[in-house]
């Protein structure tokens, strides 16, 4: 017959037992709302319901999802409401490196901070395209031509991704550029195409169909090292041999736009590691990777303190550009 | 010219099979279901399918999102005409003289007009697309901002430059609509304009949400207060008079030509179907014989604004394929279903896949044959929904409105906006304000403020740019043609009235 002490013991060790995964593995316990920064059918858009889908074919949560599209003020509408969830664990915000832009620029109702870094999934490359006519054969004549007198640029939204990095580039190399902000990347190509601009700055995907088309040609990308994807897009050129913008003599070395998750400042670290731990086997599958090489996007997975750090880094950095370009507003 | 001919036919083959036809049927019932219920529309109805088509192979998925939305565009149309809520922006036209008819107990002959004449247009459209297809998709490249902004002028002349009601009135109805248009973020200066600090601002002021509140719940006040019944209840309903008013139709064979062309040419250029159904009412009320009639319930008001609206629709699908461009906010989720299929939307889709695109083509003729024919057959039953006592359809469209409203975003605000658009709607009717400046200004008002602002950035500020090449110089001088036209029809009636002519010439600026 066991003794007290024995029994005490064993009770403790069930208590325990019983206690123990509850601690250390969270579970939503309803629906999970995933809301996108941005309208139907745009990157983010796409983002997030094909992470939907990978987590529903592949049952990596126990709970359905429901998607809704916060596109209002380019994002900030799906970060403000992100904010207002509280303690909430069950609304994942999805964005890109707009989340922590977008405060400094316009007077948005949420501060970066209000939200909590989960997981950036990847990274979308920034291009230098123009159309077929132009007289430029490759970036450093591009430059050079901007310097005599300024050339048309276009792009997507006004103060975003693709007016800020035309700024990095006239600070880089005293180009000149006439920036002119349309809807979307989509409409910046078609423009392109119809040489009404001189050059856009999009994401391999919004202009991959022009390019195939021969209407538009890549110069260089604002990418460390070239990209990896070495199937023929045309008829004598992949993605990677397209030259970095840093080998073909702007200094502009890396220029990479984050898609990233969040939840709300107020969630826990077991929280955020649980849809963290969720995201990775996302990664995993091969829906996932071929999402990637379809849409020529890289891979690269961050998530915890090194994601936290890279946001407060990037934001430092952005904070000095839009000093100098005269767009910081306080919040 | 004919070389597509070929082509359309193999793609025939490919859309005629069983499983295609089924999925046609299926998804033109789905459509007009989500037509019918405002707000759910046509781009969430699309939303919502779109998961389930990553299984299927990319024909059959665009046979049925877009057989999808032609029934939504149908559905649409139902409700404009029956309860004077229009489900999408471009059957707002529709209204006009739609709703008239409905409430003179011509609810029948209203469904049935706008269903055919809808059908023609999109005929139309599509013999376009496979004639033209190379062409036009060269064509609408050449269309920058400068372009963009000399359309939706036209589109704004040939409306508000109508003669008819009390143009003061016109002004302020129209700058309410553009103010309400500019809530928000700004395109061009990334800034938010007009939310006062305010949160729920933010994402702009729905269209859709203004609209359901204008039209549907101003007029159920409206309708309440005028004595709580709608006037059809007397009249009968049979499928015989779907019939003798189909054999009417060729009546307004000008109005259909018209219509298509204006349609066609709105779809292509890429103007879409919105602006083309408030031009071509507009146009056709000014140059009717029957003008004196538009607004009380002329079949000619329905008949120009739905061809129209579906020749631009289905027109509007070739720069969509061709150019990556869409049109609207379902050939949004559209394009983004195509990258998921792994196709490429641009000038290639024709050459590499020309399977899907031909495929596609061919189901745009046989899915809008299905699309009127499965309509005609609901004529008597919506009809029907007229009869119903007033007291019980009431609180239906209360309802449904405020359940549409709540599907637009998800946000308790638009509920009390749309009470208060309600109020607003009923105030206009009262004191005889226009609606339909302000609807317009709201649909085409920061289109066209985007496409002004960039076409300055562009030009650094100089007004020529509107005139810089044939193409916008001709534009450009047809809208401000038609903007003048009250004071050149008027001046031309004194010189042939034989009265000395006072040069009373004005310039006339297009603000």
């Amino acid at each position: 017959m066991p003794s007290l002490t024995t029994k005490i013991a064993l009770g403790l060790l069930g208590a325990a037992a019983v206690a123990a995964p509850a601690a250390a593995e969270w579970k939503p316990v309803k629906p999970v709302e995933f809301v996108v920064a941005s309208g139907a059918g745009g990157g983010t858009d796409q983002f997030a319901r094909l992470i939907q889908s990978i987590i529903q074919k592949h049952e990596l949560m126990p709970v359905n999802m429901i998607v809704t599209n916060k596109g209002g003020g380019a994002g900030t509408e799906a970060f403000v409401y992100g904010k207002l969830a509280g303690a909430d664990p069950h609304k994942l915000v999805f964005g890109t490196n707009n989340e922590w832009l977008l405060p400094l620029v316009t007077k948005s109702g949420y501060q970066p901070d209000d939200l909590r870094p989960v997981a950036a999934m990847a990274v979308d490359e920034f291009l230098l395209w123009t159309h077929k006519d132009a007289p430029y054969k490759d970036a450093a004549a591009f430059v050079a031509a901007a310097k005599e007198k300024p050339l048309q640029v276009g792009g997507s939204q006004s103060k975003d991704t693709d007016q800020i990095l035309s700024k990095r580039i006239e600070y880089a190399t005293d180009a000149k550029f006439t920036y002119i902000p349309f809807k979307s990347g989509g409409e910046a190509a078609t423009q392109l195409a119809g040489a009404h601009i001189e050059a856009n700055f999009n994401n391999p995907q919004e202009n991959v169909g022009q390019w195939k088309g021969g209407q538009v040609r890549p110069l260089c990308v604002f990418s460390p090292q070239r990209m990896s994807y070495d199937q023929k897009v045309t008829a004598d050129m992949s993605w990677a041999d397209i030259p970095t913008c840093k080998e073909s003599g702007i200094a502009v070395e890396q220029y990479q736009m984050p898609r990233t998750v969040w939840l709300n400042a107020k969630a826990t670290d077991e929280q955020a590691a649980y849809y963290a731990g969720v995201m990775a086997k996302v990664r995993e599958t091969p829906e996932w990777k071929e999402w990637l090489a379809r849409t020529s996007q890289t891979d690269r997975f961050v998530t915890g303190q090194a994601f936290a750090d890279q946001v407060k880094k990037e934001q430092a950095e952005a904070r000095t550009l839009f000093e100098k370009a005269g767009w910081l507003v306080t919040n | 010219m004919f070389d597509n001919v070929p082509l359309l036919l193999h793609g025939f083959e490919i859309a005629l099979s069983w499983h295609h036809v089924a999925l046609m049927i299926g998804g033109v019932l789905l459509g007009i279901l989500v037509g019918v219920l405002p707000g759910l529309g046509a781009p969430n109805g699309v939303t919502l399918l779109l998961p389930l088509t990553f299984s299927m192979d990319p024909v059959s998925a665009i046979i049925l999102l877009t057989s999808m939305y032609w029934g939504a565009l149908f559905g649409g149309s139902t409700t404009s005409i029956l309860f004077n809520i229009p489900g999408e922006p471009s059957s707002v036209a529709t209204t006009f003289d739609g709703h008239p008819m409905a409430k003179n107990g011509q609810a029948t002959e209203a469904l049935t007009y706008a269903f055919m004449s809808a059908g023609f247009g999109a005929m139309v459209g599509v013999i376009v697309i496979t004639l033209l297809s190379s062409a036009v998709a060269d064509f609408a490249l050449k269309f920058s901002s400068p372009e963009f902004f000399a359309v939706y002028l036209l589109a704004f002349a040939s409306f508000v430059g109508l003669g008819g009601g009390n143009p003061f009135k016109t002004i302020v109805s129209l700058t309410l609509g553009l103010a309400f248009a500019t809530v928000g973020q700004d395109t061009i200066s990334g800034s938010l304009r007009l939310t006062f600090g305010f949160d729920e601002l933010l994402r702009g002021i729905s269209f859709l949400v203004a609209v359901i509140g204008l039209f549907g719940l101003g007029e159920l006040v409206l309708t309440m207060e005028e004595g709580l019944r709608f006037n059809a209840v007397a009249s009968r309903i049979s499928p015989k008079k779907v019939f003798q008013t189909i054999a009417k139709m060729p009546r307004y064979w000008f109005a259909l030509l018209r219509g298509s062309l204006i349609g066609v040419w709105m779809g292509v250029t890429p103007g879409g179907p919105t602006a083309a159904s408030f031009m071509s009412y507009g146009v056709a009320r000014r140059f009717s014989r029957r003008s004196a009639n538009f607004g009380k319930g002329e079949p000619e008001g329905v008949v120009a604004p739905e061809t129209a609206d579906h020749a631009a629709g289905s027109s509007a699908m070739l720069p969509m394929l061709a150019l990556g461009i869409p049109g609207s906010a379902t050939a949004a989720v559209m394009l983004g279903g195509l990258m998921i299929w792994g196709l490429t939307p641009g000038p290639t889709l024709f050459v590499e896949r020309p399977d899907f695109v031909w495929g596609l083509i061919a189901s745009m003729y046989l899915g809008n044959v299905v699309a009127v024919v499965l309509v005609l057959a609901t004529v008597p039953l919506f009809a029907a929904i007229l009869r119903i006592p007033f007291a019980v359809v009431a609180p239906l469209i209360v309802s449904v409105c405020f359940i549409g409203v709540w599907t637009v975003a998800s946000a308790e605000f638009d509920l009390w906006l749309v009470l208060a658009f309600g109020v607003i709607g009923y105030l206009f009717k009262k004191l005889e304000y226009p609606i339909a400046p302000l609807v317009l200004a709201m649909v085409l008002g920061d289109k066209a403020e985007d496409a002004f602002r960039q076409s300055m950035l562009m030009s650094g500020g100089s007004l020529g740019v509107f005139f810089s090449n044939p193409l916008v110089g001709t534009l450009t001088a047809i809208a401000l043609i038609l903007l003048a036209w009250p004071i050149v029809a008027m001046f031309l009636g004194r010189r042939r009235a034989g009265v000395a002519a006072v040069p009373a010439h004005a310039e006339r600026s297009p603000s």
